[in-house]
């Protein structure tokens, strides 16, 4: 054990560590900046995302995984003040490039949130909206068959098929976090972004999204963020470190938690600071 | 530790005291503010009430007219001469006849005057709706002139001086009410019919109308205006000095006395555009410019109200920024912007000022039938009133309010129904 007693003492290495590269790669992200402002939350971040694997993201609070995972899909476009500069590419398109449209992309690129989010709608109406928004589907019968897969993907089926027309808002927090998820698939993305999804959860809750987290990746790419190392240790094929802004190593899940190769990773995991 | 003697404990208890008392001073604050409100709202709605009732009832004398054909100066066979007959003699016979023993001129004319002098077109409607009864002697009742309506309300039990009756006519109506020829109505021409230089004929019908016309002109002008203006400040305008500015200047406008709004009306609408003098449309648009910026304030409140979480669903499934706008702000910011829209309205309902600059305080005998004929409103209606001598419209005038009131009361709960409605939990 390499023994840390202060961590600021360890540099931030200028490349990150690991192997954050990827042959099947999903989305490739090269050298990213993001800058609220004046202020730079992201720092030359390069990674790959593969293709059907669940990346965890983990850090100490302000240290820019949420904000990381955003730009994958764009949703820092509705903040005036961001700036992202360098290229993300999915299926071999720059998704910063000044012609990319994002409303497609969020269709591909879909994302589910801290907080259960369900619109003031029907739990039928909630999944089906991203279908009608879309045009994917819009004779009833087609409608029907897409809110009732994506349901039973989302493990949500059984609990509400008898109550699909009464609101969204009235189910549990943890059937409200998989009726979002339920509405983010009912698009078909090939990649699907979850910022801390279990973070407002109780631990049945938080199980039940890790199960469904399980089964999804096999159609899925699936990037997370969490608080959890426990959920990131479950959950994950690759662990993402990150440390101010800057992706400090990446390795498969199993070698960050049991072997880091860095010490400020090391640090982290073995909960000197966080 | 301060203090040693005492434990940690003993201080807090020793405060507590204090603690509570300063707690129902400030509860027993509010509580007389909110009583002190609470009475002057009493005073003021018993006043207005107690002044105002007696204008819902009127004094009705009972005749018998003979309603000769010949007469009345028309032909039986042809509604069309009915509007020209002379009713009013055929009255003045049938109050003289009641007191064969008056024969001095004066006297005869003093008489007559204890009925209405509107008494005559009540005579000619009441023949129109019924034909038949020409060449008849009929018994009618016909509403008493103001003075006698203030007599018979206000002084005839207990007796007391205050009344304008000259003497003679005091004798007559004593009389007449001796031989149980005047009672009360129900004083349904009060919402019937329109403004009237006489205390008992005149009505909030022409004012209410003008009122519900200049209103609905300013509904569907303002609120489609401000709601646009306020998505589109909320929701698309980048945040730069010019909307900084835009923002200061709207709530500046807000604030500006209303009778600029008037002016400015009556500079633009009247004399530039030479739109129609007077008219609930002209009175819609003055109305709706002062509005405007109240219901774009409490959109904007409402759009901000929105939770960010439910656009960001929105948005992470792919939505435009139109239909972020469309399927999700605007209906959850609806309830929100509806009661701005109703208490923008509710303070149009009560404005007086700008309406004056535009020709609204005419004297207006016919209720308006379209936007574009001249009218006038409410609160017009009762500053005029107001204004006016004759002791008859003290009551009107309170009515009136009552009336305005109610339907301030109306706008506001359906405001609060609405709202209920159409709110959803998230």
């Amino acid at each position: 054990m390499k023994l840390v007693d202060n961590v600021t003492e360890h540099t931030i290495p200028k490349d990150t560590v690991g192997t954050p590269f990827s042959d099947n790669a999903e989305i490739s992200v090269r050298n990213v900046d993001v800058f609220y402002g004046e202020k730079q939350a992201i720092h030359n971040v390069s990674l790959d995302i593969g293709k059907n694997e669940v990346i965890a993201m983990i850090g100490p609070s302000g240290c820019g995984k949420s904000t990381f995972l955003r730009v994958l899909n764009r949703m820092n476009d509705t903040i005036d003040i961001c700036r992202v500069t360098g290229e993300i590419i999915h299926d071999g398109e720059n998704i910063y490039a000044p012609k990319t449209d994002v409303v497609p992309l969020r269709a591909r690129v879909g994302m589910v949130f801290q907080k259960p989010n369900p619109f003031p709608k029907s739990i039928y109406d909630n999944v089906a909206y991203g279908p009608k928004l879309h045009g994917i589907a819009s004779r009833r019968t087609d409608l029907d068959e897409i809110v009732e897969t994506s349901l039973t993907k989302a493990g949500l089926w059984n609990e509400v098929k008898d109550r699909l027309h009464t609101p969204g808002t009235g189910l549990s927090g943890g059937q409200q976090q998989r009726l979002c998820i339920a509405r983010t698939i009912a698009v078909n993305p090939e990649v699907i972004l979850m910022d801390e999804p279990c973070s407002a959860l109780d631990p049945i809750a938080t199980a039940k999204i890790e199960e469904l987290i399980a089964e999804l990746s096999t159609n899925y790419t699936i990037a997370i963020v969490t608080h959890s190392m426990q959920q990131a240790a479950r959950v994950s094929n690759r662990t993402a470190y990150f440390h101010l802004g800057h992706l400090v190593e990446v390795n498969p899940t199993e070698q960050v938690f049991t072997n880091p190769d860095h010490a400020l990773t090391e640090a982290y995991i073995t909960g000197r600071f966080g | 530790m301060t203090n040693t003697n005492l434990t940690q404990r003993q201080i807090i208890e020793a405060g507590l005291k204090k603690r509570y008392r300063k707690e129902r001073a400030f509860k027993a604050a509010g509580v007389i503010s909110i009583i002190f409100g609470l009475s002057w709202l009493v005073l003021l709605f018993g006043d207005i009430i107690g002044k105002g009732m007696p204008a819902f009832k009127s004094t009705m004398i009972q005749l018998s007219v003979n309603l000769d054909a010949d007469d009345l100066g028309i032909d039986p066979e042809d509604a069309t001469t009915f509007n020209k007959g002379n009713y009013d003699r055929v009255i003045r016979n049938a109050i003289r006849s009641e007191f064969a023993e008056v024969k001095s001129r004066g006297d005869r004319r003093s008489l007559g005057r204890i009925v209405s002098s509107n008494a005559g077109y009540d005579l000619r409607d009441l023949i129109k709706e019924n034909p038949t009864l020409i060449n008849t002697q009929a018994s009618v009742w016909v509403k008493a002139d103001s003075v006698v309506d203030d007599y018979f309300k206000n002084y005839y039990s207990p007796q007391k001086p205050g009344h304008i009756l000259t003497d003679k006519q005091l004798i007559w109506v004593n009389d007449l009410i001796d031989r149980d020829k005047v009672t009360f109505q129900f004083n349904k021409g009060f919402f019937t019919s329109s403004d009237s230089r006489d205390p008992e004929s005149a009505g909030v019908a022409g004012a209410l109308k003008g009122s519900v016309l200049a209103l609905i002109v300013c509904l569907v002008l303002a609120f489609p205006i401000a709601i646009a203006a306020a998505v589109y400040l909320e929701e698309f305008a980048p945040k730069n000095r010019l909307t900084d500015i835009i923002e200061v200047n709207i709530n500046n406008l807000a604030a500006v006395p209303s009778i600029i709004f008037g002016l400015l009306g009556l500079a633009i609408f009247l004399n530039l555009f030479g739109m129609p003098r007077s008219a609930p449309l002209l009175g819609g648009m003055v109305l709706a410019l002062m509005t405007l910026p109240t219901i774009i304030i409490s959109a904007r409140a409402a759009i901000k109200a929105v939770p960010p979480s439910i656009r960001e669903a929105a948005y992470g499934l792919g939505a435009s920024k139109m239909q972020v706008v469309l399927h999700h702000v605007i209906p959850l910011a609806m309830p929100g912007m509806l009661t701005g829209a109703i208490i923008g309205i509710a303070q149009a309902l009560g404005e007086t000022a700008p309406l004056l600059m535009i020709g609204m305080v005419a004297f207006i005998v016919d209720i308006p039938q379209g936007i574009t004929d001249p009218a006038t409103v409410l609160p017009v209606q009762i500053y005029l009133w107001s204004d006016s001598p004759e002791r008859g419209f003290v009551a009107n005038t309170s009515a009136a309010i009552m009336v305005l009131l109610g339907v301030l009361i109306t706008m506001n709960l359906s405001a609060v129904l609405l709202r209920k409605r159409l709110e959803k939990r998230w």
